[in-house]
């Protein structure tokens, strides 16, 4: 990539899957009029959904998926080891995502009713952070290209990525949509992370928190409000336990 | 004459998900050929119980990052159709219509990023940048024009937020219709390009007896529900989709498999064009014509000159839905109040890689009591491994060496665009 005659690093990158729908690497491909430059500002060098050529030299590794299996989990430590930075990528990397309500089933039981008399391998779904050190986690179902390439530019440029303190809620009034919750509908937007830009709300389906909590959010509070709007407990509960990202924020912890 | 083969590529690349494929030659003989289903099982079934109506589209639209918008498409009228339910017809025309846009960018994505290097000699799309950045604009422009039709009516392309029980959640603007429309028309013409740029890749002349299962059309191309139709003849019900698929497990593949009159039969592009291309766009028979593909074609490579086709299908259908929504009031009704009922249902939905099933039992209180999604690829998988013995065995026989076997073969699975964590789910 060239800028002002100035020609930056081209970081190595590799991007790996493990328990998912592949849905966020597709988004690699997506945003297809920044497609070309954004493939160009690094080199791809391992990605097996796109390349049979792949090589290990890697220096940042995108890893998507959640860890459901042993086999998984030593990969993905060899990974660890050969990346310099390793970015967990979408809502099954950084908390297991929606696989993780496999989690609340006897996984006997589960294999036995998919699988009947032959059951498969599987363990209890663990997001990355809980195998291997995670240097950076971009949550969403699915990630947002927009907010990937952002993040991709601060490494190829070594500044440090922050993201937005505020919620989902922010990201609603800057696109003008009417918020659902005033409508009587049940919405996570004031207490989930921004950066999706809120296609969720907007799209008339309200926010299920698919990107985790948002910095100090008042999860306790927002029960509260949830109740005097009158949302059922264990519905507000069931939202917030879909994919993951508030487990351990609940009170009285997940049910 | 080479006599003595082994060919292990674990994992496949380019394609979505993780499957292996061992080919051994021993002696001259084909001694194996294997084409196994390793990636890790998420229990789907398992986790839609006790879910609420409303939930069960979005968990499912998970199963798989490409055709999200299917599953979602086939879980809705599996509810719907438990409930009873009848959506309006401005909803269905929505459906539709994100639907056209996810068959596009589905097939674009295989075609052009991940089919097209085989031809092409190379790794990956990635040498073309610099080889052919023309046709690496061709293939951005057609599935951003695909991603933005879905965004537009299904308020995003992976992942849908607008597709409810009882029918579509927002009416899309109408100015953002428009410009697509515009888009499509060039899509069009970049999609003729795509069409002779196909014209120059050798097609590999292999045919294998197949029995093909699709919806049966009508009135038109079918994509939304209807009656199962094989071209060994069998004709069942929608709710019938057990007889169409008998599943069952082996020790090796974490896949299910699927037969029917058969060892093994074959769903997709292909499948949907031997029984129903008669009610293609004229523009669509027009390049089937010119690329070689004629009804009853039993070459799983021409899987991919279908898929070809079919763009073309869906971006004039797409044209044609798009004037009759502007001409629609923006207040029509979109979405119908729901009630849920004791009772089952099935949603049978022809998502870009096959047929997809969705059924579920619910109770009185709108919860999923049981439920069941049989997913094209998992209907694909023993088809794929009867059709590699076959080829393996003609290279064998052929005395072609380890790279032309390799070669051939990731080809073969390729070209059914074999989306194998679906298959698993």
């Amino acid at each position: 990539m060239r800028y002002l005659h100035i020609e930056s690093s081209r970081p190595r990158i590799a991007v790996f899957d493990f328990t998912g729908c592949e849905g966020c690497e597709l988004q690699f491909a997506n945003k297809e009029e920044t497609l070309v430059p954004f493939l160009g500002a690094v080199e791809v060098v391992n990605f097996r959904e796109v390349s049979s050529e792949a090589r290990d030299d890697y220096e940042i590794a995108f890893v998507e998926g959640a860890v459901s299996r042993a086999d998984e989990a030593e990969r993905l430590v060899e990974i660890r080891r050969r990346a310099r930075t390793l970015v967990a990528l979408g809502s099954c990397a950084c908390f297991g995502g929606v696989n993780r309500m496999k989690n609340a089933y006897d996984l006997g039981e589960a294999n036995a009713e998919v699988y009947g008399a032959l059951p498969k391998e599987t363990l209890p779904v663990r997001a990355v952070r809980d195998v291997v050190p995670v240097d950076l986690e971009i949550p969403g179902c699915p990630v947002s290209k927009d907010e990937v390439e952002r993040i991709v530019r601060h490494l190829v440029l070594d500044v440090p990525f922050a993201f937005h303190a505020y919620p989902v809620c922010v990201e609603c009034k800057q696109r003008f949509t009417t918020c659902l919750m005033e409508k009587g509908r049940l919405c996570l937007g004031t207490v989930v992370r921004a950066g999706c830009e809120a296609p969720c709300p907007a799209g008339g389906l309200g926010c299920w928190g698919c990107r985790g909590p948002a910095e100090a959010a008042n999860v306790e509070e927002f029960f509260a409000l949830a109740k005097e709007r009158g949302f059922a407990e264990d519905e507000v509960r069931e939202r917030m336990n879909f994919f993951g990202g508030f487990a351990g924020l609940l009170p009285g912890g997940a049910k | 004459m080479k006599v003595d083969v082994n060919v292990r590529v674990h994992p496949l690349t380019r394609v979505e998900g993780h499957g292996d494929l061992s080919i051994r030659v021993v002696g001259g003989k084909l001694a194996e050929a294997r084409w196994d289903v390793v990636e890790t099982p998420r229990y789907f079934e398992v986790m839609l119980k006790g879910k609420h109506y409303t939930s069960a589209a979005i968990l499912t639209a998970r199963i798989c990052g490409i055709c999200s918008i299917g599953h979602a498409l086939a879980s809705v009228r599996a509810t719907e159709r438990a409930f009873g339910v009848e959506i309006p017809e401005t909803a269905a025309k929505l459906r539709l219509l994100c639907k056209h846009g996810e068959t596009l960018q589905s097939h674009v994505l295989h075609l052009l990023f991940l089919a097209a290097p085989d031809f092409l000699g190379l790794p990956s799309v990635l040498p073309l940048m610099e080889s052919s950045p023309q046709t690496v604009a061709l293939a951005a422009r057609l599935k951003g024009t695909a991603n933005r039709l879905c965004e537009v009516v299904a308020g995003r392309a992976t992942h849908p937020v607008s597709i409810q029980v009882g029918g579509m959640a927002a009416f899309p603007e109408k100015r953002a219709l428009a410009s697509v429309r515009g888009e499509l028309e060039a899509a069009a013409k970049d999609l003729a390009a795509v069409a002779e740029l196909f014209k120059g890749f050798e097609i590999p002349a292999f045919s294998r007896q197949t029995e093909f299962v699709s919806l049966l059309g009508e009135d038109g191309y079918p994509w939304i529900g209807g009656a199962l139709l094989s071209t060994d003849g069998v004709l069942r019900r929608e709710d019938d989709y057990l007889l169409m698929t008998n599943e069952f497990v082996d020790e090796r593949n974490t896949s299910k498999l699927c037969r029917l009159s058969r060892d093994s039969f074959a769903v997709g592009a292909l499948a949907r064009w031997n029984n129903n291309h008669r009610f293609l766009h004229p523009a669509a028979l027009d390049a089937a014509r010119e690329l070689g593909l004629r009804p009853d074609c039993h070459n799983p490579f021409m899987n991919n000159v279908a898929q070809l086709v079919e763009c073309l299908h869906v971006v004039h259908e797409s044209s044609a839905l798009i004037e009759e929504l502007l001409a629609t009031p923006e207040s029509a009704p979109l979405l119908v109040p729901v009630t849920p009922v004791e009772g089952e249902g099935v949603g049978a939905v022809e998502v870009p890689r096959g047929i997809l099933y969705h059924h579920y039992r619910y109770g009185a209180d709108g919860r999923v009591l049981r439920a069941n999604c049989i997913i094209p690829t998992t209907q694909n998988n023993l088809n794929i491994q009867h059709d590699l013995e076959a080829l393996a065995r003609h290279l064998a026989a052929e005395g072609a060496d380890d790279r032309r076997i390799e070669a051939l073969c990731s080809m073969l699975v390729r070209a059914y665009d074999p989306c194998v964590s679906c298959s698993v789910h």
